[in-house]
């Protein structure tokens, strides 16, 4: 499934996996291009949780030495579409 | 034998709680552990746990009532002729919140925190709950008066008239001055719930400017309440289900200033050298993928459970003064919620949990935190607390006891930092690690080894 993903569809994906870890989130509306720590105070435990539910659906494992410089939406689903292949 | 299940306490700043759901209904069978009902608190909705096994029986107050602790909310039948089981609330004042006990349905509330233990009818084998069942000067005069009344009724606040909302919906209504009439209830019947103000209150807000950031400014003095990145969350409005913001800050703010005015906090700090931690954190976490992976967070938690071992002075509860050691230790692990305040929910026999269980347990408790669904054990049981500040935070904070505990153990955000190895500064990775303690019952001297020996475990990663 993932090789047919868009880019808006693996934006989607990071979305809702998001507020999945982060449910007080769900009525936000974040702008993809958002740094997550800054402005929605996610913590280490919540990135991790994310790219845990991440790995899971998209078989895409982000490595901890990657995680600084997935910072928004928009940084992880780029980061995701490369690493599946597309785009 | 019918006993009563009452409101329990949930901390020294609980004065009451409102019922929001029946989990268990009159006739079924539960078990030790299971949930009975779900309890809206200033710290959100609790689950709150029953402490036998019994048959459901009537239910005494009804889902939306706002009741203080210790008022009967269910009869219970024991499963068969058991002992009364008896549990240490953590009220200050020394109180023994008895919360399921043999007493007649009809006993009244100025019973409660007397462990009135009626004659067992079998012989009483050891107490169910051993490490808690130390009684706790139930007699002690200096309780207050449990028949007062635990929330002055205000003369402002009329009894249900039209339209029909909970107790807490109308008293959030009131502070955000807001009117009950235009609100459309969700819960029984239509009533106007916590939940329908707190929205209300949200899409009034929405369209006024932000509010300004809540960062203190840095001040010597940074409360352990502004934890991990709870600091910097620039005015967002809170979205957090079941969680009354306003009512949690007046929990925080009664048991900050508790503890301020009546325990002589002193303070230790130490930097330590935290390169083999994070090198050898480095390499497990590469090798493994995301789902097992550990945050520092864990190795810090554990680092203080096993040391606390040797310092049981640091680790229990003061009673009017008197020291209550716990033989077991339960780390309440420091967790922000975003939007703003705080809970500290235990992780239950921290010293024997390997790293893995550890970081699952936080897990877990870190989703419910942000989705509802804490235990009442959770939050009446930590023997300490740990404050960590995470990734996005300061270099050391200064915390504050939570009472009835003796300490905090804050841990500042790790840094690269100059440090001197074998006579040559070298660029390492540094830790703050610091200890407030109640000097009642310890000394610096213990402090600053139990500091050091927090230190030394940082250094053998391996063996935590």
């Amino acid at each position: 499934m993932s090789t047919a993903m868009t880019k808006d569809q693996i934006l989607a994906a990071t979305l809702e996996e998001l507020t999945n870890v982060a449910p007080d989130l769900a009525d936000e509306t974040i702008p993809p291009d958002a740094d997550l720590r800054e402005v929605f105070d996610l913590d280490s435990m919540d990135f991790l949780n994310w790219f845990t539910a991440l790995h899971r659906r998209l078989g895409v494992d982000i490595p901890e030495l990657d995680y600084p410089k997935l910072r928004s939406m928009d940084d992880v689903a780029t980061y995701l579409a490369a690493r599946l292949g597309g785009l | 034998m019918i006993s009563l299940y009452r409101m329990p306490s949930l901390g020294a700043d609980m004065e009451a709680g409102t019922l929001i759901e029946w989990v268990l209904q009159p006739g079924q069978t539960f078990a030790k552990g299971d949930v009975i009902a779900v309890v809206e608190t200033q710290k959100g909705a609790i689950e709150v746990e029953v402490f036998h096994d019994g048959v459901m029986g009537r239910q005494l107050i009804e889902v939306g009532q706002t009741v203080p602790v210790g008022t009967p909310l269910a009869e219970l039948e024991a499963a068969m002729v058991t002992p009364p089981d008896q549990r240490t609330g953590v009220q200050s004042g020394g109180l023994t919140e008895v919360l399921s006990e043999s007493l007649p349905a009809d006993m009244t509330a100025s019973a409660i925190g007397v462990t009135e233990a009626a004659p067992p009818l079998a012989p009483s084998p050891q107490a169910p709950f051993p490490k808690l069942s130390t009684p706790v000067a139930p007699s002690s005069g200096e309780s207050p008066p449990r028949s007062a009344p635990l929330i002055p009724p205000s003369p402002s606040m009329p009894e249900a008239v039209d339209p029909r909302a909970s107790p807490a919906a109308r008293r959030l209504a009131q502070q955000r001055g807001l009117s009950l009439d235009g609100l459309v209830g969700t819960g029984p019947g239509g009533a106007i719930v916590l939940a329908d103000v707190r929205s209300a209150a949200v899409a009034l807000a929405s369209g006024t400017p932000q509010a300004a950031p809540r960062a203190p400014a840095p001040s010597p003095t940074v409360p352990p309440l502004a934890t991990p990145a709870a600091s910097a969350t620039a005015g967002r409005r809170p979205a957090h289900p079941g969680l009354d913001l306003a009512a949690m800050r007046q929990a925080i703010a009664a048991a900050m200033a508790h503890a301020k005015r009546e325990i002589p906090h002193y303070y230790l700090s130490q930097d330590v050298d935290l390169t083999p931690a994070s090198d050898w954190l480095a390499q497990r976490n590469a090798e493994l993928p995301p789902e097992r992976r550990l945050l520092m967070g864990v190795l810090f938690i554990k680092a203080v459970a096993l040391t606390l071992k040797g310092f049981p002075e640091l680790n229990g509860f003061d009673r009017e003064g008197r020291f209550e050691p716990s033989a077991a230790i339960h780390v309440g692990c420091a967790t922000a919620i975003r939007g703003g305040g705080l809970v500290a929910p235990a992780i239950h026999d921290t010293d024997h949990l390997d790293l893995d269980t550890l970081m699952a347990k936080l897990r877990d408790l870190v989703a419910r935190v942000r989705s509802g669904g804490l235990r009442a054990s959770e939050l009446a049981d930590p023997t300490i607390t740990v404050s960590s500040l995470g990734e996005r935070g300061v270099d050391r904070l200064y915390g504050i006891i939570y009472p009835p505990q003796v300490a905090i153990v804050g841990f500042g955000t790790p840094r690269p930092a100059p440090w001197v190895l074998e006579d040559r500064v070298v660029p390492r990775q540094v830790v703050t690690v610091t200890l407030a303690a109640d000097h009642r019952h310890s000394d610096g001297h213990r402090g600053a080894l139990f500091l050091a020996q927090v230190a030394q475990r940082l250094h053998e990663p391996e063996n935590l």
